[in-house]
């Protein structure tokens, strides 16, 4: 689905990324790991298609597309999907306009017609439930006002609506407390499916307790310099990334 | 810059889409301002003596007077002596007495505008008085408004039809020699728009008016006033759009709104004359004076203007709140893109015991534009127990472009309350990521971003052209964004 070969990129004029590999194939679930800097949050940002990220080297596939050619709201009517790390407040703008215009140019793409008003409502009624949101969030503005938490929800919300192949989460689990980091996890969980994969962004692994990852990568000066099993995310807890830093030099 | 910014930016230059000119033989006297003009133009109309009178009065005062500077707006000297001051379609004989006896090119103009006189009224149940030029020329659904007592007219037919309310009530709300522009349109003013609305009577429709600006080189001087007896409502609208041309003109209006005891006045504006080019050629000078005298007790007057056109618009639709527990707002949306000035706001001036004001101003700039708020909050001794409440916001869309707020207040009395709140902000790249980032187009994300903006004010407009002026800004912006 996704293959990632060497990939470089820089912000700023300051590189970031040096020569990523990468494959996530349907099913999966890949946990990023790795301290500060590191590069997790530029990748995220990159495959998204921001363009504020340089990309000098590398190529991405995703499901048969060169997804660097790609403008970043093509990427996502082709079923990428960007949980970002700080959400942005859009005054005004109903969250429940946000999601259907979304949910309207990905149909559009696929040659479907506008979903029925009717029922959107109930699906997107359905998705609250389980996200265990308050029906006042849709008529509220797009995350104005939103505590820490209550935006990360609506990131998952809104990943879980527009149902993406390939759903990168950047840092989703960061500021959430135990009750809220469970509901994320099972709305994440219920997006599991064969065909769709997941690219988990996080420093703990806190939230791998939560969504069990097939694979677990440490990212550390723009490289992927460990790959392993859910295994791994118990080892690093344990023993800190200076582990892997130190490995790496040795 | 952003590559993404920039695409937005090539967005931005789409041509102005009202820009075509109807070629129908029009009836106008030669440029020029003296006192034969005047009397000229007076007489064409026959009007009786006492407008004469009160025109000339205004345009030997109008002599004394000086073109104010004080405005944050910069354009070349106007040449008075080089307008036209009456420019009429020519009529076959006879006035239309239906829309069928109407010019068909004038109701293809219309139709190009998107007012499908016939559909539009019917449907939307709007009385559209079509103001072509200086002479209205199809009133419609004059007949259910006359059941119910309303009158809504061309000022002229008004004149004509109603001389006593014109005497009595022309001229109370913005006096002849109030400024330098009000002295001209007092002395010259060729036609408008006239509503009473009688003592409890609740307009049963919306009343819309259309101007356009058509023949070269004219002044459009029209003149509205609306009446809203004891315990009267009234919900009026006015949208404005004019044909491109290299040379600027000239638009000074007047508008006078009366509300007595416990009546409601509504006026809505939205206004798209065209605004020059993209490098400042051309465009309307929209020079208006607006003002609404809450006399009665209990009484309400509510401004709302959608301002997208004009190459300048320099206005301040304001309310006198004289009665007791008198209610005045405003509430404005201020585009200026490409060259654009725009030099608007209010004036609330409190005079009755526990009057209440509400100023809502949304300005968004872009291109090199500059767009100033400016507002006059004044609080007289006698308005015991007054309140404001004002909140100007400022969206600015790339780096070339500017905003400025001048809010100014004069309290006078110990027992009001007066608040103002201010913002400025920029569309970020993080707020049209994250949209693009969710599929939408940036065309797309940059109307639902000002429109969120803007959301406030557009809910005070009436359904039907709420639409319509949020389809407006997003022509006025497409692509405006840094």
């Amino acid at each position: 689905m996704l293959t990632i070969s060497n990939l470089s990129a820089r912000v700023a004029g300051k590189d970031i990324l040096k020569g990523i590999n990468l494959v996530v194939n349907p099913g999966e679930v890949h946990a990023i790991m790795g301290p500060n800097g590191s590069g997790k949050s530029t990748l995220a940002q990159v495959l998204a298609g921001r363009t504020e990220y340089e990309v000098t080297g590398g190529t991405v596939r995703f499901q048969g597309q060169d997804l660097l050619a790609l403008p970043a709201e093509q990427r996502a009517r082709a079923g990428l999907f960007l949980g970002f790390q700080y959400p942005v407040e859009i005054p005004g703008v109903n969250n429940v306009y946000l999601l259907k215009a979304a949910l309207n140019a990905k149909r559009k793409a696929a040659g479907l017609a506008e979903v029925d008003a009717y029922d959107f409502l109930a699906l997107i009624k359905q998705k609250m439930k389980l996200m265990q949101m308050n029906e006042s969030f849709l008529t509220r503005g797009v995350n104005e006002g939103f505590s820490g938490g209550e935006k990360k929800r609506n990131e998952v919300l809104q990943m879980l609506v527009l149902e993406p192949t390939l759903a990168i989460l950047d840092e989703t689990d960061s500021g959430l407390d135990i009750d809220a980091l469970k509901v994320v996890s099972m709305g994440v969980n219920s997006l599991r499916d064969p065909s769709r994969a997941v690219v988990l962004v996080t420093h703990y692994q806190r939230l791998l307790d939560y969504i069990a990852p097939d694979f677990v990568h440490v990212l550390s000066g723009g490289r992927i310099l460990k790959s392993g099993d859910g295994s791994l995310a118990l080892e690093l807890e344990k023993r800190g990334y200076d582990w892997v830093q130190g490995a790496e030099v040795a | 810059m952003s590559s993404k910014t920039q695409d937005v930016e090539a967005l931005i230059n789409q041509k102005y889409r009202h820009g075509f000119v109807t070629d129908i033989e029009s009836d106008s006297l030669p440029p020029g301002l003296d006192e034969d003009v005047v009397t000229a133009i007076s007489r064409k109309k026959n009007e009786p003596q006492f407008l004469l009178d009160w025109r000339l009065k205004a345009y030997r005062h109008w002599q004394t007077m000086t073109e104010p500077a004080w405005a944050h707006v910069h354009y070349k000297p106007i040449d008075y002596q080089d307008i036209v001051y009456y420019s009429a379609p020519r009529a076959p004989a006879n006035a239309p007495k239906s829309l069928d006896e109407v010019d068909p090119k004038l109701l293809a103009t219309y139709a190009k505008l998107g007012i499908p006189l016939h559909e539009r009224a019917r449907l939307a149940g709007v009385a559209v008085d079509a103001v072509f030029d200086s002479v209205s020329v199809a009133t419609t659904f004059k007949d259910k408004l006359g059941k119910a007592g309303v009158i809504f007219c061309s000022f002229s037919d008004a004149v004509r039809d109603h001389p006593e309310l014109i005497e009595r009530y022309l001229g109370t709300v913005v006096p002849a020699g109030d400024n330098f522009f009000a002295a001209l349109n007092s002395a010259v003013f060729s036609d408008g728009s006239f509503v009473y609305v009688p003592p409890g009577v609740r307009c049963p429709m919306e009343l819309s008016t259309y101007f356009r600006i058509n023949a070269a080189k004219t002044g459009q001087f029209e003149r509205t006033l609306i009446i809203a007896a004891e315990g009267a409502s009234v919900s009026y609208l006015e949208g404005c759009t004019a044909p491109m041309r290299d040379e600027n003109q000239l638009h000074a209006a007047v508008v006078e709104l009366v509300a007595l005891d416990d009546a409601r006045i509504k006026y809505s504006t939205v206004q798209n004359w065209y605004p020059g080019d993209e490098n400042g050629l051309g465009g309307i000078f929209n020079f208006v004076t607006k003002r609404g005298e809450c006399r009665g007790r209990n009484s309400k007057i509510s401004w709302t203007q959608v301002e997208t056109g004009s190459a300048i618009t320099w206005k301040y639709p304001s309310c006198v709140l004289k009665g007791d527990n008198s209610v005045g707002e405003f509430y404005s949306v201020a585009v200026a893109n490409n060259y654009q000035q725009a030099d608007t706001g209010t004036k609330m001036i409190h005079i009755g015991r526990n009057t209440k004001s509400t100023i809502v101003s949304k300005g968004i700039s872009a291109g090199h534009a500059a767009n100033v708020y400016r507002g006059l909050v004044k609080i007289l001794p006698s308005a015991e127990g007054a309140r404001n409440f004002t909140q100007c916001d400022s969206l600015l869309m790339g780096p070339t472009c500017s905003a400025h707020t001048f809010p100014y207040m004069e309290v006078r009395n110990q027992s009001a309350t007066v608040e103002h709140e201010a913002s400025t902000s920029k569309i970020g790249d993080d707020q049209l990521f994250y949209c693009l980032q969710r599929g939408i187009s940036a065309e797309d994300a940059v109307n639902m971003i000002v429109s969120g903006f803007c959301k406030v004010v557009f809910k005070e407009l009436p359904m039907e052209f709420a639409v319509e002026a949020q389809n407006l800004l997003s022509v006025s912006l497409e692509g405006a964004v840094g």
